[in-house]
């Protein structure tokens, strides 16, 4: 630390700016100057009218020649403003630019105060301030990091397909991580898509296949990342690959081992349709999977039995008919096991969708408890033609179809024992199943509502079509779901007792089937997804965007984006929005560069750490790490921040921020009360 | 004292939220009482609570601290930690005998331009009626019943033994073999 | 040729620095071969006036423990001051008030109202106080004026070194006296004790785990405190990342928690400060319920953090007392 210069006599030079009247007209420039001018270390001081403009700037500079200056203090605007453009002058001037600090008179003197002399006094504890701070200033860099040009992207539901597809067209790398065993996500599931009525698969399944194809994507199905080190331009990321059993380079997607499986039919509850439909050990999610390779579910293949502490492990009980139909592609392995792998990229995207609100979790709606209550996303896979029933709608028993359906919206939304937020999504989705419904069934169709929200481009009009169409809307939130009739018509049937507040009266409503609009909830594990990839949470759950309006995909953590779902809930068109500003952001990022990083970061005096580990778990960045070589604690600068939490914490002083030493406001502090 | 006294309050504020708040009340031209001396931090989590010491003993007659409400701190979590410093240094100042309208905390978002001017003026009439906290006077003052120290023992000594050597001026470089 | 000439000297203290002399054993013949000791009132018989006949800086060094309390003892460290070319602060009590200067929170009055009118154990019936001097039988003794504040021995007179501890260590004091009389010193103002914090020396450092957050705290009679784990990663309050090492972690070695008595370190203004800031930042909670809760396990934050270092905290004193002259 200890370069020559830092050691120089400080020889201050002061200018005070009279930025027109705006500062002049409340202080008393002259007299600001005067004062700071019979101050120890200042050598000359000055009032200018702009200092900010060309002459105000070149003053400075031709001031640091002629009087020898190595410190600069000029009091004028907020730094948030100006501090930037004055430290490029006195680097001009052949300083280095923090060599300088600047004193807010403007904004926080006379804009906000009335009384001149007040105004100049307060300007002159402030100049003081900064005259006594300056003189602990250093000699800093800015540091330049190298971007790796590859991003990861996590999770490749539309939101991830799309980030990765744009910034795998612009030419970059980009290694897309999914934890199932294909991508799709949620958009995979669903018939159709609202207002438009198109088919989800007929504008997704191309994407998937040309995400799956593309010649700078690299496809990691069914992994999981596991652990990111590292900082912007820089992270090292483990990534935990799961076993399917296949070998993904030899399976060419035949799928001849399927029906060649012992179990003739197929017996386990299959995840892709909700449990609707039937899967045998060794599956392909959907048809239309990418990649189109085969899984073996280790818990159900018969060539796999318990072991010891619970895991599955081969019994080579099985005779393996599959291995036998793969012939001698030879892509079964029933030997693979978890492997991990570390990649190292730039930029990393986190685009890991949501989850649906569980029913079971209001009870009341009889979700679970009667056979024909269900999720919307279940009708999504009924009502789908490639679905369990063909898009055939049968109800539970698997053959009749209902005459009437219920659908309650806001399950899980707009409530303040479940979920207090609007999952903006259910609304439409549960009029495009109600047209959905009506179309394959004919059924009367009631949804029951507390808004009908329509916030989107043609929804307001596909609300209108339903309307026509004849499905009705009751405005009143259910109160419960049960199969104890009160009339003959309501035997065998599930009676819906809701308040309608328009017609302001409690009605029961018998239907056939219930279908519960849940809404949008932030993943199961998204908290420990926050702590991997050092994000934040709002309250609700859901990852914290840097600014809601200004930086909606950034994070606090530079490099690290957020679009889709993670982010709060939306629909496709917000969510394909928000995945391409997240590509261009990480485009931005990754063409410029390398970053440039303020020098504000914290330091740990080495020799003088007792390594008490204090500072390390208040580090948000964990840029704190110890060394367990010297038994000491050490800042990695590239991933500080300069909060300085760590700084004001050290029990022994032993940490120091650039920029904010402890020396530097204890002598802000002396000078705002030393004038009197 | 020459002038009337008026109360004095250091504020520390957060770059992020209560310093841009506090510019944002300049731009909007909003008016305040003159008597708060902001110093800006990066984060409230900076804030070290020997500054605040320090600021009192110093002659501060209140501390204001200013940072990003909670779940918006620019640094994550540093506003929790200087929530959680702030609660045991309450304590600890009364315990001290120092009032407990005297030192603050406050969240004041980048868009509270408003409470910045509603803060600093509440707590500049609370400390006006306060009176001063006055803590170099006091140190002053305590430290009178030793002023006359240096004279008593020279009194003494000339009174109980005439052979005392004459002071030699202090030599500071003396180190034995 | 004579050799160099040291003073001990003792003010409100309890007597351990003087036990710390005793406790070089048998390097003390070391010491007494090198130096005369020309004054040491606990061991050895000296009068005032011999130092008082001596020359200025006769003395090479004076070891004065234990804090200034006193007009008697503010005359004695001028003198010795004045006597001595080293003038060496021992222990915790003369280089930061040690455990007497935690009578700051009190006033003189409430000190001497409590110590001879309403302290249980007193059998006082006329309220007699100390007076600065009375005839008696045509004896006109004097006693000492007790003042309204305890200060550190800087805080009365110009110190050159500073020997930590409560008490300081015997390898220390054999250190400083190796130091003296080597003329290896450090720069003046030095603490002679390393600038690093206690954790630096404790067998219990690498059982400290990196992600401590306190979700309660317990004092050492609360809770039978594990013999090799880090006292803060049993919510135990130890004061040893914010406090100098050099003791040879002799309290965390002996199954309790540092206490402080080797002050901060040079980077340090306030010990209890920057202790307060980090156990207080690696709280667990987030509302201020929660917080609260958890620091109900630290009811006296002055008697916890200061209680050796509260004449030399920034605010030094409780500042709301009032100053009483002295009972004539």
């Amino acid at each position: 630390m200890a370069m020559e210069k830092q050691n120089q006599e400080p020889r201050i030079g002061f200018y005070v700016c009279h930025c027109g009247t705006n500062i002049a007209g409340m202080v008393d420039c002259a007299e600001v100057a005067h004062h700071v001018g019979t101050l120890p270390n200042v050598v000359m001081s000055k009032d200018y009218k702009y200092m900010c403009s060309d002459p105000g700037q070149e003053l400075i500079q031709k001031d640091i020649a002629a009087h020898g200056l190595n410190r600069v203090v000029v009091a004028s605007c907020s730094p948030l403003l100006h501090e930037h453009t004055f430290r490029g002058a006195v680097e001009k001037g052949g300083l280095n630019p923090f060599f300088f600090h600047m004193v807010n008179i403007r904004e926080h003197d006379s804009w906000v105060h009335t009384d001149r002399q007040e105004a100049t006094e307060k300007a002159k504890a402030l100049a003081q301030a900064a005259i006594g701070r300056v003189a602990h200033h250093k000699a800093l860099e800015t540091k330049r990091v190298d971007i790796n040009p590859t991003t990861l992207v996590v999770g490749a539901g539309i939101a991830g397909i799309h980030t990765a597809m744009t910034i795998a067209n612009a030419g970059k790398q980009v290694v897309l991580v999914e934890r199932e065993p294909t991508i799709g996500g949620h958009m995979a599931k669903f018939d159709k898509t609202f207002p438009t009525l198109d088919c989800a698969a007929c504008i997704l399944t191309p994407k998937m296949s040309a995400a799956g194809a593309h010649e700078n994507i690299r496809l990691l199905s069914y992994s999981e990342v596991t652990k990111v080190d590292g900082f912007v331009g820089n992270y090292k990321v483990t990534i935990k690959r799961k076993p399917r059993y296949i070998d993904e380079e030899a399976c060419i997607g035949c799928q001849d081992c399927i029906p060649a499986c012992v179990f003739k039919t197929p017996k386990f509850a299959d995840e892709f349709n909700e449990g609707l439909g039937k899967r045998r050990p060794v599956y392909i999610p959907f048809p239309q999977a990418t990649p189109q390779i085969v899984a073996i579910d280790p818990n159900v293949c018969l060539n796999f039995k318990k072991g010891e502490n619970g895991d599955r492990v081969v019994s080579d009980k099985c005779k393996k008919t599959c291995v036998e139909a793969c012939g001698d592609k030879d892509a079964i392995d029933f030997t693979q096991t978890e492997r991990f792998e570390e990649i190292e990229v730039g930029a990393i995207v986190v685009a890991t969708g949501f989850q649906t609100y569980d029913a079971t979790r209001s009870p009341s709606y009889g979700y679970g408890r009667y056979d024909n209550v269900y999720t919307a996303l279940e009708i999504e896979r009924l009502v789908n033609a490639s679905g369990p029933t063909g898009g055939h709608v049968v109800m539970r028993d698997g053959k009749s179809e209902p005459k009437s359906v219920g659908i309650i919206h806001c399950v899980g939304s707009r409530d303040k024992k479940t979920n207090a937020w609007c999952s903006r999504v259910c609304c439409m989705y549960s009029m495009k199943l109600a047209h959905l419904l009506k179309e394959h069934t004919n059924a009367e169709i009631y949804n029951f509502y507390i808004d009908v929200r329509t916030p989107g481009k043609g929804y307001e009009e596909f609300y209108g079509k339903l309307l026509e169409e004849g499905v009705h809307f009751i405005r009143g939130r259910v109160g419960e779901v049960t199969d104890w009739a009160m009339t003959p018509e309501e035997e065998g049937k599930l009676v819906i007792r809701v308040e309608d507040t328009l017609a302001g009266m409690v009605r029961r409503i018998p239907v056939d089937m219930v279908v519960l609009a849940t809404g949008l909830e932030p993943q199961k594990d998204a908290q420990d997804v926050r702590r991997l990839f050092n994000m934040s949470c709002g309250s609700e759950g859901f990852f914290l965007e840097r600014h809601p309006k200004l930086a909606p995909v950034n994070t606090f953590s530079d490099g690290i984006y957020i679009a889709g779902a993670c982010q709060g809930p939306k629909d496709i068109p917000d969510t394909v929005a928000q995945a391409g500003a997240a590509a261009a952001e990480v485009l931005a990022l990754i063409d410029k560069g390398y970053v440039e990083q303020e020098p504000n970061t914290a330091f740990i005096l080495e020799d003088e750490c007792s390594g008490c580990k204090s500072c390390i778990p208040l580090c948000p960045y964990t840029a704190i790490l110890f060394d367990e070589k010297t038994d000491k604690a050490w800042i990695n600068e590239a991933l500080c921040k300069g909060c300085g939490t760590c700084v004001g914490s050290c029990p022994s002083g032993s940490i120091v921020q650039n920029l904010f030493e402890d020396q530097e406001i204890f002598s802000e502090i002396e000078g705002v009360l030393a004038y009197d | 004292m020459t002038r009337e006294w008026k109360p004095r309050l250091v504020a520390f504020f957060c770059n992020w939220c209560t310093y841009t708040a506090a510019d944002l009340a300049g731009v909007s031209r909003l008016k305040y009482a003159p008597n708060v001396r902001v110093i800006r931090l990066m984060c409230s989590g900076r804030i070290d609570p020997q500054f605040i010491l320090e600021a009192l003993a110093k002659g501060a007659d209140g501390v204001l601290i200013g940072g990003c409400h909670p779940n918006d701190c620019h640094y994550v979590e540093g506003n929790y930690k200087m929530l959680r410093r702030f609660q045991l240094l309450k304590r600890m100042l009364q315990d001290m005998g120092i009032e407990e309208q005297r030192v603050r905390l406050e969240w004041i978002s980048a868009a509270e331009g408003d409470k910045v001017r509603k803060v600093v003026n509440e707590m500049t009439e609370a400390l006006q009626a306060l009176g001063p906290l006055g803590l170099p006077g006091r140190f002053e003052e305590w430290d009178r019943e030793v002023e006359h120290l240096a004279a008593t023992v020279q009194e003494k000594e000339a009174a109980g033994c005439a052979c005392g050597a004459p002071a030699e001026p202090r030599d500071t470089e003396v180190a034995h073999v | 040729m004579s050799k160099p000439k040291v003073a001990f000297y003792w003010c409100a203290s309890c007597g351990g620095c003087e036990e710390t002399v005793v406790d070089l054993a048998e390097d003390i013949l070391g010491v007494v071969e090198k130096v005369d000791i020309v004054l040491w009132p606990v061991a050895m018989d000296f009068k005032y006036q011999d130092i008082e006949a001596m020359a200025d800086k006769e003395i090479f060094a004076t070891l004065l423990n234990g804090a200034i309390r006193t007009s008697e003892q503010e005359e004695m460290a001028a003198l010795l001051r004045r006597k001595s070319q080293f003038l060496i602060a021992y222990g915790a009590c003369a280089q930061m008030g040690g455990i007497p200067a935690l009578a700051n929170q009190f006033s003189r009055d409430q000190i001497l109202e409590f110590n001879y009118e309403k302290c249980p154990a007193l059998d006082n019936p006329q309220k007699t106080r100390p007076t600065l001097s009375l005839q008696d039988d045509g004896r006109n003794p004097h006693l000492p004026e007790f003042r309204n504040v305890v200060r550190t021995l800087d805080q009365v007179v110009d110190v050159d070194y500073y020997i930590p501890g409560c008490p300081p260590t015997p390898n220390l004091t054999k250190a400083a006296f190796e130091a003296l009389l080597s003329g290896n010193l450090p720069p003046k103002g030095a603490v002679i004790a390393p600038d690093i914090a206690l954790c630096d020396e404790c067998s219990r450092k690498a059982t400290k785990p990196t992600n401590v957050a306190f979700t309660e705290f317990k004092r050492p009679h609360q809770a039978l405190a594990d013999p090799d784990l880090c006292f803060l990663a049993q919510g135990m309050v130890c004061m040893g990342p914010a406090t100098r090492s050099g003791c040879g972690a002799a309290c965390t070695s002996g199954n309790m928690p540092c206490t402080g008595c080797f002050g901060p370190t040079s980077r340090v203004r306030d010990q209890g400060a920057k202790i307060l800031s980090s156990l207080c930042a690696n709280i667990e909670a987030r509302d201020e319920d929660g917080i609260n809760q958890t620091l109900a396990g630290i009811p006296d934050p002055v008697g916890t953090f200061y209680r050796y270092g509260l004449a030399k905290s920034i605010l030094r004193r409780r500042v709301d007392l009032n100053m009483t002259a002295s009972g004539k």
